[in-house]
């Protein structure tokens, strides 16, 4: 199975659980609908990437034992403030506008009609990222959550990538923190994520 | 025997009932799930319908790859097909072949009047937030441009929120995709 693909889309299912926690519980509500919005399509993407890999995507997503997901730690990471979960959504968006344009170069071209597609709705999620940076980016906070992150960001892009990542958000490359080891909070998450999927017997009708 | 050979005998065919504007015509009956003044034919998603020998191909998109009503939408157009005696065979293509500019302007029209300010068009560059917040957006009950954004998003992935300073009412604006 495509361990590029596969990594994308278990970030985005990941990222938009991650997101959707804070509908009802952001500090203004125009956070509690921009956050919804922006997992509903990140859950979206993440189908849409699965349907290419295959014809059970709910399978997919949802049934897989822990340690063959391939998410990056970035999206695992269960954040309870605002200036990490900030920081998140503008080093995720930052990372994912790389990688995304390289795959609308892809030779095959389901994945780079696909990857076009994911790039015009995800424009939006970069306004907001960038709307709040550029509200927060002199706050010692904010730049705090963004140097804890930073690390784990890097972690989502494949090696060849990470320069232009470094360049576009003006950070100097570190030690990244890769895939492949998953944090503790993944399995929590999981066990949340599938609770009323694996409530009924395999193959269930819903 | 002499004399012209017989032409071969080939039973007769049953005459396809479809035809393909048949089909459009169905489908401009199926509204959208979410915003039922507009036809999923209105909204432009279905990319290519296909008849043949009473098999009819369709092909549609999303257009947002988060649309909840993919299945339903999938599910109304394989009954239309079947409602008028033809095999559907409905796939779904998700690639970037939709854009805001494929709604007709009877449908915008429609969305307009539903109260949903219909999306701008798709420019050469992509959408950015200073565009969004300038009152170059019209309210969809009164006309005035003096509307001003409250989010970039709202309800549905496909709608921001507005607020119209002259009739001061709300309203939702269709992204442009």
């Amino acid at each position: 199975m495509n361990e590029l693909l596969l990594g994308l889309a278990d970030d985005e299912l990941v990222i938009g659980w991650r997101d959707s926690e804070w509908t009802g519980i952001a500090p203004m509500l125009e956070e509690d609908v921009a956050f919804s919005s922006i997992a509903q399509n990140e859950i979206g993407h993440a189908r849409a990437v699965y349907e290419l890999l295959t014809d059970d995507a709910d399978a997919l997503a949802f049934d897989r034992p822990l340690e063959e997901y391939r998410c990056a730690p970035l999206v695992e990471l269960r954040l309870l403030d605002w200036a990490h979960t900030i920081a998140r959504r503008w080093l995720y968006e930052e990372a994912d506008r790389i990688r995304i344009a390289a795959l609308m170069d892809d030779a095959e071209s389901a994945v780079a009609g696909l990857a076009a597609k994911i790039d015009r709705e995800e424009v939006y999620h970069r306004m907001h990222a960038e709307m709040w940076h550029e509200r927060l980016r002199g706050e010692p906070r904010f730049h705090d959550a963004v140097a804890d992150l930073w690390p784990y960001a890097l972690g989502v892009l494949p090696r060849e990538q990470r320069a232009e990542l470094a360049r576009r958000v003006g950070l100097d490359e570190v030690e990244p923190v890769e895939r492949g080891t998953h944090t503790p909070e993944l399995a929590e998450l999981w066990n949340e994520m599938t609770m009323v999927r694996r409530s009924a017997p395999a193959g269930a009708q819903w | 025997m002499t004399g012209a050979p017989r032409p071969e005998f080939r039973p007769p065919r049953p005459r396809s009932p479809v035809t393909e504007s048949a089909v459009w015509a169905a489908f401009e009956g199926i509204p959208d799930p979410e915003i039922p003044v507009v036809s999923l034919v209105d909204l432009g998603v279905i990319r290519s319908v296909d008849v043949h020998d009473g098999h009819v191909r369709v092909e549609f998109t999303p257009t947002f790859l988060g649309c909840p009503a993919l299945e339903v939408m999938k599910r109304a157009l394989e009954q239309t097909v079947a409602a008028l005696g033809a095999e559907p065979e409905v796939q779904v293509i998700q690639d970037d072949s939709w854009s805001t500019d494929k709604i007709t302007p009877a449908g915008r029209e429609k969305l307009r009047a539903a109260g949903f300010a219909p999306p701008a068009p798709r420019e050469a560059s992509a959408p950015k937030l200073v565009q969004l917040q300038s009152n170059a957006f019209r309210c969809p009950y009164c006309g005035s441009t003096e509307t001003k954004l409250e989010n970039i998003f709202g309800p549905t992935p496909c709608r921001s929120l507005r607020y119209c300073d002259s009739c001061r009412q709300p309203f939702e604006q269709f992204k442009t995709i």
